[in-house]
């Protein structure tokens, strides 16, 4: 089957089309680095902080050992749609992540890649975006637990462009987590935070 | 309305169910539902409801009956593939009329298909699905929170109408997560009784619930009673939502996700200087003939375009609606692509170009 439409790559990157109304966020990386997880902290904290959101998993069979992502949508007026196409802000854990998402990125949009696990760097990123790269899952081993790459990732996003409140998303820990015990959500609020410290650090 | 909770779509429909007053639940594991009866095998028990992982979805749909029949709230659940094997069951209940709700989390087909989402069975719910004259209702909602709402509203249309009813939602329902809000509980005690139901003939006549009729002519009759149903529900039961279906060149007519994307397709187009509208149909059976038409007729729209998760369903419907009075278009991807905002922008652009 063909589809005769042109893509109008031009149009789709124009500034400021559709975004200043929403931010569009896809967090992608291995299966089990959390990325859902995070997807799924940030959509609490937007719906405390009273705005509207949307957050839409990847499930399908290349979940198994390959990569995993979510969308997440947040806007203060109704969301549309749940699909993203055009991400504003990316969170890419691994190579192939970076790789599949980064090309679809908006004009002006942040970019968190994790360096402990991406050594190679695109030729090419999208224009005005800001680039913060920060070697999440060396970071998270220093804190005690490398799986806690995903809240650092997180924190450093919020640290560049801080579309919620930092706050919220550790108060927001306690709902999300219900269940995983003191000492994880313990050790995801110092994640957040030093993420959040170091992007601020280098801002 | 209580407080705002961040549901996935597949827990939302449970809960919903639940606190809609559906006290039985039989269903069969199938990606991308397998939510609904993990959720179920753990709130159900909390209850005093009931829970049973059927051996089939035929088994599951029979169950159904069985409860449906002695007059309770009855829920399954299931996506495409068990769906299909559900259909005998399915044109039973409709032929003895048991209320039951029934959802459909499509994914791709046919056959085993794909586990991704699409609206490639539309035609299955709303023309039929099994054998005879039947019609099931079918609702096809579009966000999370007109989701639990229509969960509800199902439950009343069943008992209302003592007909099946099917919600046909998609994986993209299924498996996103949004707040939303609970409408208030039902109270169980205080749903109307079913005089009919077979909840034991001591002390009166006995009730026998069937849809074996061997003379024509009560066959017939039976035939004659149901379509009169269908004409009611016709008449009262359809549900649809206009956006900018007046001012604008072309109207997009979705359901369900399909009508999200195209309301971003509303958004994008309106800041590239092309004024689209919406007609999405909430009711997918009875489906809103006269209010399309009347739509059109009412908008200086020169087309339409559909926009389908499927290669084209609904738009026979939408094509029977507008009887030609302006052309119609189609956008459809499927077996799990997810629809693109730029192509269905272009596709529109290009019915403008032709009609213009």
């Amino acid at each position: 089957m063909t589809w005769d439409i042109k893509f109008d790559f031009e149009t789709k990157f124009k500034e400021g089309e559709i975004g200043k109304m929403m931010h569009e966020a896809i967090f992608a990386g291995f299966g089990g680095q959390g990325v859902l997880l995070i997807g799924q902290l940030l959509s609490y904290a937007a719906m405390k902080e009273g705005k509207n959101v949307t957050w839409m998993p990847s499930y399908g069979p290349e979940i198994r050992g390959g990569t995993a992502n979510c969308s997440v949508v947040i806007s203060d007026e109704e969301i549309a749609s749940p699909i993203v196409d055009n991400p504003n802000l990316v969170i890419s854990m691994n190579l192939p992540s970076l790789e599949k998402f980064v090309p679809r990125m908006r004009k002006g949009g942040t970019l968190i890649i994790n360096t402990s696990l991406v050594d190679k760097d695109l030729k090419k990123y999208p224009e005005g975006a800001d680039v913060f790269k920060i070697a999440a899952t060396d970071k998270a081993t220093e804190l005690g637990n490398k799986m806690a790459a995903n809240m650092v990732a997180l924190g450093a996003l919020i640290g560049r462009n801080e579309i919620i409140n930092l706050k919220t998303l550790k108060d927001s820990l306690k709902d999300v987590l219900k269940g995983k015990g003191e000492a994880i959500i313990k050790l995801d609020k110092k994640a957040l935070q030093l993420g959040y410290d170091l992007a601020k650090e280098k801002a | 309305m209580g407080k705002k909770l961040l549901f996935k779509g597949n827990e939302a429909i449970a809960e919903a169910a639940i606190r809609a007053g559906c006290r039985y639940y039989f269903g069969y594991p199938i990606t991308p539902q397998n939510e609904i009866p993990e959720y179920m095998s753990r709130r159900m028990p909390e209850i005093g409801g009931v829970f049973i992982q059927a051996e089939s979805e035929i088994a599951a749909i029979n169950m159904v009956f069985g409860a449906g029949g002695s007059g309770v709230r009855v829920m399954t659940t299931t996506s495409s593939p068990g769906i299909s094997l559900m259909q005998e069951g399915i044109s039973y209940l409709a032929g003895v009329e048991i209320p039951c709700v029934i959802v459909n989390v499509m994914r791709g087909g046919p056959g085993l298909g794909g586990i991704l989402p699409a609206q490639s069975d539309y035609f299955q719910a709303t023309k039929g699905g099994g054998h005879g004259d039947y019609y099931c209702i079918v609702l096809g909602p579009s966000t999370l929170q007109e989701l639990v709402e229509v969960v509800f509203l199902a439950f009343d249309l069943a008992d209302n109408y003592r007909n099946p009813v099917i919600i046909l939602a998609d994986g993209v329902i299924g498996q996103m997560m949004e707040p939303i809000e609970f409408p208030p509980e039902v109270d169980i005690s205080k749903l109307p009784p079913k005089k009919w139901a077979t909840t034991g003939a001591k002390g009166r006549k006995k009730i026998i619930l069937k849809s074996l009729f061997l003379d024509p002519e009560k066959l017939e009759n039976h035939n004659l009673h149901l379509q009169k149903k269908y004409k009611r529900m016709q008449e009262k039961e359809i549900r649809w939502e206009e956006i900018n279906t007046k001012d604008c060149d072309l109207l997009l007519v979705a359901y369900g996700t399909a009508a999200r994307v195209s309301k971003k397709a509303v958004a994008v187009a309106k800041e590239r200087g092309i004024s689209l509208g919406i007609f999405r149909p909430l009711t997918l059976y009875p489906f809103p003939y006269n209010q399309l038409k009347k739509a059109v007729e009412n908008g200086r729209a020169k087309g339409i375009l559909v926009v389908e998760m499927s290669l084209g369903q609904m738009i026979e419907d939408v094509k029977l609606s507008v009887e030609g009075i302006v052309p119609v278009g189609f956008y459809g991807r499927t077996g799990g692509v997810m629809l693109v905002v730029d192509e269905i922008i272009g596709k529109a652009e290009n019915i403008l170009k032709e009609v213009m």
